[in-house]
C-alpha cells in the first residue's frame, strides 16, 4: 500500500473541495528546516498571526530568515512565544509559494473559464485596468446625476486586519477617493464588526480603555465567549500567572462547550448559546435590586438609553426572518430615565437566567455576586463568542452596561477588556478606518464635515468621497452573486474558507460570469483558486510593516528579506495600480467640471505623489547598530512610502475634532517596542477616559468619556432575543466553528510548517460521546456534517481538548479539506453586520 | 519479502550463534534478552516481551486489522523477532480504538483478550526524556503533546508554574502519569521539537522503583482518608493581642479586630444607599 488511509482521507477531501470551486489544487508544499545560527542580523518584529501582538527577534543571513526568538525585552511577552510564534521564521518558505501573476486564460486570452496562465504583471494589470475601467465606467452612468450621498459603485476590495497600517491606508485612499467607491471591507468584518459598533454606541471611540497591564493589576477575571487559553496563548499565561501567585484571585469562565480555558476556572459555566443576553440582564438586575450600583458614578458619567428590539438577523430582504422582524436592521438608541432601565430588567431574574441558560442557579449568582461588590475588581474579556452573534453589538453593550453600573471601567485591572482576534484588526482594519462606513480616526463617510475633513487632507476636492456606505463583507458577496458588484479585489485574506455560507451566497458570485475577481496572496489559497486572477504577494518580513495590537500598541518592523520571485507587497500593488487610472477615467464630469485643476490627472499624482505622501526622501533604512536594511517600495517609487503615509495618516488624529487618536511619529516607532495610543507629548496612555492616566481627563472630573459630546457613557439596555436558527428534528445538534492553538485563521501559513501540521493535521468534530453513541459512531469514525448549505466529512473526537455538552459540536476551521464554514448561514448582526459563526444547526451522521 | 544475500547471510550467523549459546548454555536468558528496540512497540495488550514471542505465530491478522497506518510486521532490518508485530510512535501513533480491533483478531492470545478496555492498554509510558528541549519548560505556549493525549487530563496534565524570569507569566508544564499513560505514542508522533523531547519508552526503562520502606505521608493519609495516627490535641498558644495562631493554616496572623457590621459596611461603596441608611 503506497498511501495512508489518512492521506487518501485527507486527498479525497482537498480534491473534493477543489472541485466544488472548480479548480485544481497542489498539494500543501511544506517548509525546510534550518539549522545555522551563526553571523546572523537580528531585528525586532511583531508576530504575524493574533492580536496579541509578540514581538519577536528575528534572525537573517544571507537573505534569508533562518531563525527567530521571542523578544525579550518586550513587554507583552517577554521573550515567549506560542507553539506558532515558534515556527514564524518558516512561514514564508513554504514551497508552493506563488512568485508570478497567474491568470485564467484559454487560447492566449483570459477567459473566466480558462486555465491559470502565468503572465507578466504588465499583462495582470492590464487586464484587471480593463475590468475595473469597465465597472467604473457603468458606475458612473448609474450615478449621472446623484448626490454624492445617493453614489454607488461596481468595483470593491476585501481586505484585511492582517494587513500593515499603511497598506490599509493606501487602500482605503484608493477605493474611497481615487475609485469613489465605499465598497471596501476588511475581513475584521467577521471578526471585530460587533465590538466596534458596541465601542461608537456606548463611549463614541473604538478600542479598549484599557491595557495588558490590567491582567497584572486585576485580580478577577471573567471570560465571555472567549477560549483565551488557545486563542490568546500569551495573554492567558499572564492571567493564569496572576490567578497563581495573588490570594484571593477567581477566573470565571462562561461559553457554550468546555475547552481549555476552563481548566483554570474557579467558576466554569455552560450556557445554551444566545444566553449570554439574558446572563449579563440578570447579572445587571442582580446589581439594581441589591443595590449595589455605584450611583455617584452613574449620576457623573452614564446616560440610559435603549436600542429598538426585533431586528433581524442581517439577511437578504426577502428572507422570511427579515420580513417578519418589526424593526429590520435598526439601531438608533432613545434616552431612557433610570425607573425605565430598572423596568427594563425587571423580568430577568435568577430563575429566568437559569431557565433561559441551562447554568446551575448558584453559579449564576457567585458571578453576579463578583461584579455586584464595589471592592472585587473585575476584568471582562471576550472574543467570538460575543462578536459572532446576531446580536453582537447589543451583548457587547450588556457587558458595558455591567461594569458601568458598578463604574469598575478604566482603571488598572477593573475594567471591561474586548480582545481582538487578528495582528492589525486594531492598527489597521479599525483605527485607519477600511471598513465601508469609516474613515481614519473613528471619522465616518455618512457625515458631510467627516469627509471634508478627509478631503482637506487628502488634498481633494470637495464632494470625492462618497456618503453612502458601500458592500460590507457579507453583502459583497451577495452583491458579487447578484452581478451588482463586478470587479473586486482581495488581499490579504482567505474569505472562501473564512466567509459563511459559500456554496449558497459567496462562490456562485465569484464564479459569476458578470464578475473578474483578483486575488493577492502569497500561498495558493482556496480563495486564489476561486479567482480569475492571482497577484503573488510579498508577506510579513519582506516588507516594512506595522501592526496595532488590543491594547492600542502600534508596532512596526523593518524589512527583513526580499519576496520570492516577481512578489510584490500588498503596497505595491495598490499603489502601482493607481498609475493606471487618471482622474478622467475614475471621477466624473461633474466633479471635474467643478475642480477643472485635477483634470486629466494621473491618480497616483493625486492620492500618493500628492506633495505629502512623497515628501520624504528616498534614504538608507538602518537599525540602531547600523544594520541596512532593504525598502522595496522605496527602491521602486523613489520616496520613503510607507513614511509619507504614515505622516499623512497621523494628521487625522492631530489636527480633526476628534481627540485621543493621537499616533507618535513614524520614526520613534521604529526604535521603540510599540507605543500604545493616544500618545501625547510622546507620553503612553495606559488607561483612557480615566483622570491622571488620560490626559484629556481634567483634574477633578474622575472619569469623562470625551468620545460623546456630554462626556458620558451609554447605558444600553437590550433584551434576550433568539437566534436566526435553532436546531430541529432533522438538523438536531448545535455547531460553533472557531481555532486551534496551532493553526492560524484558515491554515495558509501554520499548515505548511511542518511540525504544525504533524501536530494537528485535520480538523476534527469535537463531540460529547454519548451523542456520538447515539448516532452508532465512535471516536476516530468519519462523520458526514451537514446543513442545508453544505456538509464536510471529518473525524469524530470525543476525548478532545473541547468538551461540548450534549447536543453541540465544535469544529475548527484552519482545514481547507474540509471547508466546514459552508455550512454556516449569512446571517449577522444587523447592526454590526457581523456573521454568527457559533450557532449552526446541523446533522451529523456516519460517513 | 526480498532478503539480500547479505542479509539473509547475517540472520543465518546470529541465529546459528544463539544456538550455540543455547547448547552450550554458556549464557542464561533474563528478561532483557527479550527486549526490542527502546523505540518498538507492541500492540495493546501484548504479553511480557518473552511470553508474547513464544505466543505469537507470526500471522499477521493484528497488522491485518489495525485501520490505521500503524502496526506493521516486523523485518530483518527492525532488530526484532521477524514477523512479529510492532509500531513507531515517532512514524505512527496507535490511535487507541475502542473496539481494539487488533486484539480480537489475535487467534492466540499473544495480545491479552483480558484487556477490553483501551484505556487500560500499556503498550509503554510516555516520558519528557529532555527537559531542557521541551519548550514548555521554557513558557512557551506549546503543550501539543497534552492537546493530542487522548486520555484527556489523566496521562498527562499540565503543571502551571509562576515564570520567575518574566515575572509576569505561567510556565504550562507537561507531566505524564503512569496510572494512566497507555504508551499510544501520540505525544511523541505529535511532539513539534526537530526529535522528539517526550517519547515512549518500554515501562522497564521509564520507570524508576521507589524504595519500599519509605512511603509518602500526604498519599497514605489520602489512601487511608483519615491521619493514620489519631488527631493531635488541641493546641493552645500564648500570644500577643491582636494575634492569632493556627496550627494546619496560615500560621500567625492579625485577629480582625472590627465587628462584622463594620466590616459589611466598610465593604460598601461609599455611595451605596444602603450604607446611607444604616448611617441615619
Amino acid at each position: 500500500m503506497t498511501i495512508t488511509r489518512r492521506e487518501f482521507i485527507k486527498n479525497s477531501a482537498i480534491s473534493a473541495t477543489a472541485a466544488t470551486a472548480g479548480v485544481t489544487l497542489p498539494g500543501i508544499a511544506l517548509a525546510n528546516s534550518n539549522d545555522s545560527i551563526d553571523g546572523i542580523r537580528w531585528d525586532k518584529i511583531p508576530c504575524r498571526f493574533c492580536g496579541t501582538g509578540c514581538s519577536v527577534l528575528v534572525g537573517t543571513k544571507d537573505g534569508k530568515m533562518i531563525a527567530s526568538q521571542g523578544d525579550p525585552d518586550a513587554p507583552v511577552n517577554k521573550g515567549l512565544n506560542c507553539v506558532k510564534g515558534y515556527f514564524l521564521s518558516k512561514i514564508m518558505y513554504g514551497k508552493d509559494r506563488l512568485t508570478q501573476p497567474l491568470l485564467r486564460k484559454k487560447n492566449g486570452k483570459y477567459d473566466k473559464n480558462g486555465d491559470f496562465t502565468p503572465v507578466s504583471w504588465d499583462e495582470a494589470f492590464d487586464v484587471m485596468e480593463d475590468k475595473f475601467k469597465a465597472a467604473i465606467n457603468v458606475s458612473k452612468e448609474e450615478n449621472k446625476g446623484k448626490p454624492v450621498e445617493k453614489m454607488t459603485s461596481r468595483v470593491g476590495m476585501f481586505g484585511s486586519g492582517q494587513w500593515t497600517v499603511w497598506e490599509g491606508y493606501a487602500a482605503s485612499k484608493l477605493f474611497k477617493a481615487g475609485f469613489r467607491s465605499n465598497n471596501i471591507d476588511p475581513n475584521a468584518r467577521h471578526c471585530m464588526a460587533a465590538a466596534v459598533g458596541a465601542f461608537i454606541r456606548a463611549f463614541g471611540s473604538d478600542e479598549p480603555m484599557g491595557c495588558y497591564d490590567d491582567f497584572e493589576h486585576g485580580e478577577n477575571f471573567v471570560l465571555w465567549g472567549s477560549n483565551m487559553a488557545e486563542m490568546h496563548p500569551i495573554l492567558w499565561s499572564r492571567i493564569s500567572d496572576t490567578r497563581l501567585t495573588k490570594p484571593g484571585s477567581e477566573v470565571h469562565v462562561l461559553s457554550t462547550f468546555e475547552h481549555r480555558s476552563f481548566e483554570l476556572a474557579d467558576n466554569g459555566m455552560i450556557m445554551h448559546p444566545q444566553s449570554d443576553l439574558a446572563i449579563l440582564n440578570y447579572i445587571a438586575n442582580y446589581i439594581v435590586e441589591t443595590k449595589a450600583y455605584n450611583k455617584d458614578f452613574l449620576k457623573k458619567h452614564v446616560n440610559f438609553t435603549k436600542t429598538p428590539t426585533d431586528i433581524g438577523y442581517g439577511l437578504r430582504n426577502d428572507h422570511p426572518l427579515q420580513k417578519k422582524a418589526k424593526n429590520a436592521n435598526k439601531g438608533k438608541l432613545t434616552k431612557i430615565s433610570w425607573d425605565e432601565y430598572v423596568e427594563t430588567l425587571k423580568p430577568y431574574t435568577l430563575e429566568k437566567a437559569v431557565e433561559i441558560s441551562g447554568v446551575p442557579a448558584e453559579k449564576l449568582e457567585r458571578l453576579a455576586k463578583l461584579y455586584a461588590d464595589p471592592n472585587k475588581k473585575v476584568v471582562s474579556l471576550w472574543t467570538m463568542g460575543f462578536n459572532q452573534h446576531t446580536r453582537g453589538v447589543w451583548v457587547n453593550g450588556l457587558m458595558y452596561n455591567v461594569h458601568l453600573l458598578m463604574g469598575k471601567i478604566s482603571q488598572p485591572g477593573n475594567g471591561p477588556f474586548s480582545l481582538t482576534g487578528q495582528p492589525s484588526a486594531c492598527g489597521t482594519a479599525r483605527e485607519v478606518g477600511t471598513f465601508v462606513h469609516r474613515l481614519p480616526a473613528d471619522y465616518v463617510i455618512m457625515k458631510k464635515s467627516h469627509r471634508d475633513f478627509a478631503e482637506k487632507i487628502w488634498k481633494l476636492p470637495e464632494g470625492t468621497i462618497p456618503g453612502k456606505k458601500g458592500y460590507h463583507a457579507v453583502a459583497q458577496s451577495r452583491a458579487l452573486k447578484d452581478s451588482k458588484l463586478n470587479a473586486y479585489w482581495v488581499m490579504c485574506n482567505n474569505n472562501m474558507q473564512a466567509g459563511p455560507n459559500i456554496n449558497d451566497e459567496m462562490l456562485p458570485g465569484w464564479r459569476n460570469p458578470d464578475n473578474f475577481i483578483v486575488v493577492s496572496d502569497p500561498y495558493p489559497t482556496v480563495s486564489a483558486q476561486a479567482a480569475d486572477l492571482i497577484l503573488p504577494t510579498a508577506m510579513w518580513a519582506e516588507k516594512e510593516g506595522a501592526y496595532g495590537n488590543a491594547e492600542r500598541r502600534t508596532q512596526f518592523w523593518r524589512q527583513q528579506v526580499d519576496a520570492p520571485g516577481q512578489s510584490k507587497s500588498d503596497l505595491w500593488q495598490l499603489v502601482e495600480f493607481s498609475k493606471r487610472f487618471t482622474t478622467d477615467d475614475v471621477w466624473s464630469d461633474e466633479l471635474l467640471a467643478k475642480n477643472p485643476e485635477y483634470k486629466g490627472k494621473n491618480l497616483y499624482d493625486v492620492l500618493y505623489a500628492n506633495g505629502q505622501v512623497d515628501k520624504f526622501a528616498k534614504t538608507q533604512v538602518t537599525d540602531s547598530d547600523g544594520n541596512k536594511y532593504k525598502n522595496s517600495e522605496m527602491d521602486d517609487f523613489g520616496f520613503y512610502l510607507q513614511k509619507g503615509l504614515f505622516e499623512e495618516y497621523r494628521r487625522f488624529g492631530l489636527e480633526g475634532l476628534k481627540k485621543g487618536h493621537e499616533l507618535a511619529e513614524f520614526d520613534v516607532y521604529h526604535k521603540s517596542r510599540g507605543l500604545r495610543w493616544p500618545v501625547i507629548n510622546g507620553k503612553e496612555t495606559l488607561w483612557r477616559y480615566s483622570e491622571g492616566y488620560d490626559p484629556y481627563v481634567k483634574k477633578g472630573e474622575g472619569f469623562k468619556f470625551y468620545g460623546k459630546k456630554d462626556g458620558r457613557a451609554n447605558i444600553i439596555t437590550a433584551p434576550y432575543e433568539p437566534p436566526a436558527e435553532v436546531p430541529n428534528e432533522e438538523f438536531d445538534l448545535w455547531m460553533s466553528t472557531g481555532r486551534v492553538l496551532e493553526h492560524w485563521h484558515s491554515g495558509t501559513m501554520t499548515r505548511r510548517v511542518p511540525e504544525l501540521y504533524r501536530a494537528v493535521p485535520d480538523a476534527v468534530i469535537y463531540m460529547h460521546p454519548d451523542d456520538a453513541k447515539a448516532r452508532g459512531l465512535r471516536r476516530g469514525n468519519n462523520a458526514k456534517v451537514s446543513s442545508s448549505r453544505g456538509e464536510i466529512i471529518a473525524m469524530i473526537e470525543t476525548k478532545g481538548r473541547n468538551k461540548p455538552p450534549k447536543g453541540l459540536v465544535f469544529v475548527p476551521w484552519f482545514d481547507a479539506s474540509r471547508l466546514v464554514n459552508k455550512l454556516i448561514l449569512d446571517a449577522t448582526d444587523p447592526l454590526s453586520k457581523e456573521t454568527d459563526y457559533k450557532k449552526t444547526p446541523v446533522k451529523i451522521v456516519k460517513a | 519479502m526480498a532478503i539480500s544475500r547479505r542479509a539473509f547471510f547475517i540472520n543465518s550467523a546470529k541465529l546459528a550463534t544463539t544456538s550455540t549459546l543455547i547448547a552450550t548454555g554458556l549464557i542464561s536468558y533474563s528478561k532483557y534478552a527479550y527486549s526490542i528496540p527502546a523505540t518498538a512497540i507492541r500492540p495493546p495488550g501484548a504479553l511480557a516481551e518473552k511470553e508474547f514471542i513464544s505466543a505469537c505465530i507470526r500471522c499477521g491478522l493484528c497488522v491485518n486489522n489495525c485501520p490505521y497506518p500503524t502496526l506493521s510486521l516486523a523485518t530483518e532490518k527492525d532488530n526484532i523477532a521477524i514477523g512479529t508485530p510492532f509500531f513507531t510512535a515517532r512514524k505512527a501513533a496507535c490511535e487507541m480504538c475502542d473496539d481494539i480491533p487488533c486484539v480480537k483478531a489475535c487467534p492466540t492470545g499473544a495480545l491479552d483478550k483480558n484487556l477490553t478496555d483501551i484505556d487500560k492498554a500499556k503498550m509503554g509510558l510516555a516520558r519528557i526524556v529532555d527537559t531542557e528541549g521541551c519548550i514548555a519548560y521554557q513558557g512557551l505556549r506549546c503543550e501539543v503533546c497534552f492537546n493530542v493525549c487522548p486520555i484527556r487530563g489523566k496521562a498527562i496534565t499540565i503543571e502551571m508554574k509562576h515564570n520567575e524570569r518574566s515575572g509576569r507569566h505561567t510556565l504550562f508544564i507537561p507531566v505524564v502519569h503512569y496510572d494512566h499513560c497507555t504508551g499510544c505514542g501520540k505525544c511523541e508522533e505529535a511532539c513539534i521539537m526537530e526529535k522528539a523531547v517526550i517519547k515512549v519508552l518500554p515501562i522497564h526503562l521509564a520507570t524508576g522503583k521507589r524504595q519500599d520502606h519509605y512511603k509518602l505521608g500526604w498519599e497514605e493519609k489520602q489512601k487511608a482518608g483519615k491521619s493514620l495516627v489519631s488527631p493531635d490535641a488541641k493546641h493552645q498558644y500564648n500570644l500577643p493581642e491582636g494575634k492569632r495562631y493556627d496550627l494546619q493554616g496560615e500560621g500567625l496572623t492579625d485577629v480582625e479586630v472590627k465587628s462584622s457590621l463594620d466590616n459589611a459596611l466598610e465593604s460598601l461603596h461609599n455611595f451605596n444607599p444602603l450604607f446611607e441608611i444604616k448611617r441615619k
